[in-house]
Formats: C-alpha cells, sequence, structure tokens
C-alpha cells in the first residue's frame, strides 16, 4: 500500500494531490528561504494563522449569495484578503507603536485566531454549516480532494516557484545586505513586500493541503534544513525547494494510506525527518562530520605529542596515544619505539625545533602566527626557507 | 443573576480570569524580553506530552497530562538548544522547527489514537471548552458556603485559582530582581543578581501558567494573554509597575467582557447560540491592543522612555 502510494498507483486523484502537494511544497521551500536569511522567519506564522477568518468568512459570504460554500477560490479568496490584513497590522504594530516584531506577531497570531474561531462556531450552527468541514483547513486534508482543486493547488505552486527564480537577485541581495542592495538601486519596500506576498500566497495554496497550524513549518523547516548543506544562496534554495519538494511527496503519499494519517502533520513529520538527517550527515556544519572532525583532530595531536615524547626519550604512558601508535606501527606492544617510530620521532623533533627558531625570529612574524603545535613546517614555509631557518639549528645541547 | 449565572457562568468565567491574570502576568517580562512568542511555542510543544501521558494511562486526569506536558515543554527546551547550538541557527527559525514538528506529532498520536473513543481531539487543545466547565451544584449564591457543593467545583477551578496565586507570590518576591534584570542585564550581574537562573525561573512559571491554562481553556487564550494585555498595557505607561497593573485589567477586562459577549451576545443579536468563549476573549484582547495601539499615551515610546522605570 505505502509502495503503491509513493510510486503513484492509488488511483488517478491520489497521484493528482500527491504530485500537487510535492509542487507546493517545493514552492514553500524555496520562498520560506529568504525568510529564514532575512530572520523573518515567523512572520509566516502570523500570516497563516491570520487567513482562519478569511476562509470563514468566505464560507459565509458565499453561503450568503446562495452558492457552495465549499468552493476553493472562494474560501482562498477570503485567507488571502485576511491574511493580508493580518501581515498589515504586523507591521503597522512594529513600525508605528514600540512594541518588537515578536510581539506583534504574536498578537496577530492570537487576535485573528481566535475571532476565526468565533466564527466557526457561528457557521457550525448555520444549516449549511455541518457538513461545511472547515474544520479541515485547521490541519489539512486531502482525501475527497476534486480534481480542479488539486490543479489549484499545483499550478498555484508552480506559480509561487516561478515568481522566486524570478526573484531571487533582489531577494537575496535585501536579505543578506539591504545597504549595498538599496545603493544598487533596489527598493527594499518592493523586495520586502514581494517576499511577504509570495510567502502569503503559498500559505494560501497550501491552507487546503497542509492546514493553517502546520502550514508555516513548510516555510521554515526545509530552509533549515538546507542551510546545513550549502553556504551559496543559490545551492540553499534549491536544496530547501528539494526537500520542501519531498517532503510533499511523501506525506500526500502515506497520508493517503490510512484515514488516521492526517496530511498536514504527515508532511510536517517528513520535513523534520530530512532536517534531522541533514542536522547529522550534512558535511560540513552536519553534527557527524563536526564529530569526525574533533575526532582526527584528536588523532593528530596525540600522535604528535607521542612522538615528541619518543624523540626525547620519555615513556609514553597515555593509553590513547600508546593504541594509536601501536596501530600506526610507531611502537611495538611493549612501548618500545619502532625503526620508523624513532625516524618519525626525529623528524618531529627536528620540525619542532626549527619552529621554534621561527617563533624566535622576528623575520618569520607571519608564519609564526600559524604555529599551533601540529601543523608541519612544510605546509608553511618553501624549502629554501627551511634551509635558512636550519642555518640557526645546532646540535642539542650545543651552545 | 441568579441560580443559573451561578451554575453556568461563576466557574467558567473565575476560570477564564485566573489563566488570563496568570498568563499576562510573566507576560510582561517576556514581552519586554523579546521572548514574547514563548507561550506560542509551549502551548504547540505540550500536546504531544498531553496525548503521551494520556496513551499511557488511559484516563483523562489533570496530573498525569500536566506532567506530560511539562516533560514535552523540557524536551522542546532542549531540542532548541541543540538545534541551536549544533547547526548554528537563529533562535526564531529553531524555535520554529522545534514547536511545529512537536504539535504535528501531538496532532498524528491523537489522530492515532481516536480511533479507540477518545474524547480529547485537536479542537479542544486549539481553543479549549471554557463553555462546559459548569458547576452542577452551584444551585445559587447560597452555595459557595455549602461545603458539600463547592466540593463538587470542576476540579480546573482550584487549579487554575492556585496556578494563578503562584505566578502573583512569584512576580511580587522576586519583582525588584526581575525588574532590573529585564531592563539591565549587565547592571544586575554587577549586582551579584543570578540572570541565568531568573531568566529560567521566569520561562518555567510562564510554562506552568500556560499549562494549566491550556488544559483549562485551550492555547489560544495561552498566547493571546501572554501578549496583548501586557502589550496593550504598554502602549498606557512608562513604568513597570503600572504596565503590571494595567495588563492585569486588560486581562480581567477581556475575560469578562469576551465570555459575556459569547454567551449573551448572540443572544442579544437574536440568535440562540453562544459562540466559543475562548476564541471572544482572544478576539477582545485583541480590540484592546488595537485601542491601545491607536489612541495609548504612550504608544510609540521615545520620550521619557527610561524614566521611573525602576518604580
Amino acid at each position: 500500500m505505502l509502495w503503491q502510494a509513493l510510486t503513484l498507483q492509488l488511483g488517478y486523484n491520489a497521484t493528482l494531490v500527491t504530485l500537487g502537494a510535492a509542487m507546493l511544497g517545493m514552492a514553500a521551500g524555496a520562498t520560506g528561504t529568504f525568510l529564514y536569511l532575512s530572520k523573518r522567519a515567523l512572520v509566516s506564522d502570523a500570516i497563516s494563522h491570520a487567513t482562519l477568518p478569511g476562509v470563514v468568512l468566505g464560507f459565509m459570504a458565499m453561503v450568503a449569495i446562495g452558492g457552495d460554500g465549499r468552493f476553493l477560490p472562494g474560501l482562498m479568496l477570503g485567507s488571502a484578503v485576511s491574511a493580508g490584513l493580518g501581515l498589515l497590522a504586523v507591521t503597522w504594530l512594529t513600525t508605528r507603536t514600540r512594541l518588537a516584531e515578536d510581539a506583534a506577531i504574536g498578537a496577530v497570531l492570537s487576535v485573528f485566531f481566535g475571532f476565526g474561531i468565533v466564527l466557526l462556531t457561528v457557521v457550525q450552527v448555520m444549516d449549511s454549516g455541518r457538513q461545511a468541514g472547515l474544520e479541515t483547513f485547521l490541519l489539512g486534508a486531502t482525501a475527497g480532494m476534486l480534481w480542479n482543486e488539486a490543479m489549484l493547488i499545483a499550478g498555484g505552486g508552480a506559480l509561487v516557484l516561478a515568481l522566486v527564480v524570478l526573484l531571487r537577485r533582489p531577494m537575496s541581495l535585501v536579505a543578506f545586505d539591504p545597504g549595498y542592495a538599496m545603493g544598487q538601486g533596489i527598493s527594499l519596500r518592493a523586495v520586502e513586500l514581494a517576499m511577504m506576498g509570495l510567502a502569503l500566497a503559498i500559505t494560501v495554496v497550501g491552507l487546503k493541503v497542509v492546514g493553517l497550524v502546520l502550514i508555516v513549518a513548510l516555510l521554515i523547516i526545509p530552509p533549515v534544513a538546507a542551510r546545513f548543506w550549502s553556504e551559496r544562496v543559490g545551492a540553499v534554495v534549491a536544496i530547501a525547494g528539494l526537500i520542501g519538494g519531498l517532503s510533499g511527496y511523501a506525506g500526500a503519499a502515506i497520508s493517503a494510506t490510512a484515514p488516521a494519517l492526517p496530511t498536514g502533520p504527515i508532511i510536517v513529520l517528513a520535513a523534520f525527518g530530512l532536517f534531522v538527517l541533514s542536522l547529522l550527515l550534512a558535511p560540513g556544519r552536519g553534527v557527524l562530520a563536526a564529530a569526525l572532525r574533533h575526532l582526527r583532530f584528536q588523532r593528530r595531536v596525540h600522535l604528535r605529542q607521542g612522538l615528541l615524547a619518543l624523540a626525547t626519550g620519555q615513556p609514553v604512558y597515555e593509553p590513547l596515544t600508546l593504541r594509536l601508535m601501536r596501530r600506526a606501527g610507531l611502537v611495538r606492544a611493549d612501548g618500545v619505539a619502532t625503526e620508523e617510530g624513532r625516524a618519525m620521532a626525529a623528524r618531529a623533533r627536528r620540525d619542532e625545533r626549527r619552529w621554534q627558531i621561527l617563533r624566535s625570529d622576528p623575520e618569520f612574524e607571519a608564519a609564526a602566527a600559524r604555529y599551533d603545535g601540529l601543523t608541519p613546517l612544510g605546509e608553511v614555509l618553501t624549502a629554501d626557507q627551511i634551509a635558512a631557518v636550519d642555518q640557526g639549528l645546532r646540535p642539542e645541547g650545543a651552545v | 443573576m441568579g441560580a443559573d449565572f451561578v451554575m453556568l457562568s461563576l466557574t467558567p468565567l473565575l476560570i477564564g480570569i485566573a489563566a488570563a491574570v496568570a498568563c499576562a502576568l510573566p507576560g510582561n517580562f517576556l514581552l519586554l524580553r523579546r521572548q514574547a512568542l514563548i507561550g506560542d511555542a509551549i502551548s504547540h510543544v505540550v500536546l504531544p506530552g498531553i496525548v503521551v501521558a494520556f496513551l499511557l494511562t488511559g484516563v483523562v486526569a489533570a496530573l498525569p497530562m500536566m506532567l506530560g506536558a511539562g516533560a514535552a515543554a523540557l524536551v522542546a527546551v532542549v531540542l532548541i538548544e541543540v538545534i541551536r547550538r549544533l547547526g548554528r541557527i537563529e533562535p526564531g527559525a529553531a524555535m520554529g522547527v522545534v514547536f511545529t514538528a512537536m504539535f504535528a506529532g501531538g496532532v498524528l498520536l491523537l489522530e492515532q489514537s481516536a480511533t479507540s473513543g477518545v474524547h480529547l481531539d485537536v479542537q479542544h487543545a486549539l481553543y479549549g471548552n471554557l463553555e462546559s466547565l459548569i458547576w452542577l451544584d452551584g444551585y445559587g449564591w447560597a452555595a459557595l458556603l455549602d461545603p458539600d457543593a463547592l466540593r463538587a467545583l470542576p476540579p480546573e477551578l482550584p487549579r487554575m485559582a492556585a496556578v494563578m496565586l503562584g505566578v502573583v507570590i512569584f512576580t511580587g518576591v522576586m519583582w525588584r530582581a526581575l525588574v532590573i534584570s529585564t531592563f539591565d542585564e549587565g547592571f544586575a550581574r554587577s549586582m551579584g543578581l543570578p540572570v541565568q537562573a531568573l531568566s529560567l525561573s521566569l520561562i518555567v512559571v510562564a510554562a506552568i501558567a500556560a499549562v494549566a491554562a491550556f488544559d483549562a481553556v485551550g492555547s489560544i487564550i495561552v498566547i493571546a494573554m501572554f501578549i496583548c494585555p501586557p502589550a496593550a498595557a504598554r502602549m498606557m505607561t512608562n513604568r513597570m509597575g503600572a504596565q503590571v497593573a494595567w495588563s492585569v485589567g486588560f486581562a480581567v477586562l477581556s475575560a469578562v467582557s469576551g465570555y459575556v459577549l459569547a454567551g449573551y451576545g448572540p443572544l442579544w443579536l437574536g440568535y440562540d447560540s453562544a459562540v466559543s468563549a475562548a476564541g471572544m476573549i482572544a478576539t477582545v484582547s485583541g480590540v484592546i491592543l488595537g485601542l491601545a495601539a491607536l489612541a495609548g499615551p504612550c504608544r510609540t515610546g521615545g520620550d521619557a522612555q527610561a524614566s521611573g522605570a525602576f518604580s
């Protein structure tokens, strides 16, 4: 069943929904990257919660004019309007009053959502409200989704993605260096508006699938995960899109296999799983890579100290050092140095003494700054320079 | 305003007030410390804890659920810290990752267990059921003096009242230290105040208030009350003591008028059913904040920012 779902064999509609969710995830991941880079990721939380009154009012309005209250484009329009008002309220509270942005976000989020809940209880007692199922907008549901709804979601996602690709240069400039961007003649306000507009669009598009409580996760988790893999904006955007798309795809597919697997939470958990993988496995910033780096460094320090001890004829007691040296064939099991060990120890000793001279000679000041007790001198100086240093070397003990 | 009121409205009203005040008090400090979204995060992350506690014990009881919620909050704090440190990620985003993922996990657990006939659902977690916390034995005002009737009070009331009292005592006892460390951490440290411990204890107190309120009235009130009354109070005054007083006033006003509007508002308009009290309380607090932001005497800060901050 799961395999069938993942290979799109659960029927036409499920396939469409899965592909729509994948497109949505890609667009959300790419959009979210710019919010994350400009440190405004949580603004999307306010936007998404602020959609609720609009969804319910849209429903009421459509019922009032005698239409089907569940007509998705109408609900989307309503949610876009109220999310836009929420965004305006956040901006207004932040710029016109003394409140910080986090307080403004929290205030807008809770008040709009609370008002939406009030409206929701009003709808629930309306005649047409009982079967409205507006609660599915809280946590998202793909069961029973219509063909044109899935197309709307996939199309909306594709449109947002295209806009992100189109606007990526000005948006990354503004995210990293607003001053420079302004000097380049880019309007900060316009770009910021575009960024927030895209976040709003993706929220509205994703409401039906992921639900308004959790859609913010699709804007936050993929970029944070992608950040582990690369230091370049373009790559982070692409990877975030990939992670978002994978989460959407896998989440929608898994959720289609059983009724008790709500789509929104499954998509979010899939994204979180990819995040944990990134945290652990990414090269460079990942935990595993950092642990390996640490281990390698530790070994180098121990080996070096062991060799220096051998060179001065001191016994080595430290168990890790002994083990490492034995494994490298530098000492025998009883701790006595092998031929190779003695040779390497002598080289290490010579290197150390060259460093000593280097560090006492102001001429080599720049090179001396790189002394960490580990780096072989050959990496810092040319052969000629080493020869010059060697002129200062005297046999040990000589004055 | 007779027996009906005591039976149906008195206890939800009192619980609402206690929850609002318990959240608004620590909210004042969190707001000034730029940690306003902690209430939001806590009320999301406790969901899996509560569900797991329920799945383990099999009963909807207060103590295991509070313990579960506490454990979940602890897990969240550790996770946020780990992600922040290991990944060098800014705290806002780290928080966003953790609270959405934990909430999603909680919802999934809930949906998985819902098939076995449980009356614990996502709607309850989001907007509680303040209206259902009625006092069936409250036959009239005289019942307030009747020990038998008092024993049948909904357990949320004494619990929420105790938490509110605890929060009030904490705020009162730690007042000077909290104020100083909130406004000038460096100065507080030079005075020998344990700044880290204070910050942690503030968050623990906020978490206790949030979990207790979450259990009684749902997460919307928690988030709204942590932020809206203190934020509105901040527009009214530059003095910390006055700000806290204003915020408590606003919290009580929101709770009372929100509850009344939700319960009786539709009746006045000619409809016969009430709307969500939790949602209405949050809405009213938002209206108060909006009015304060439009007309509050200190809405833009600027002048006299620091004057009298310590009084």
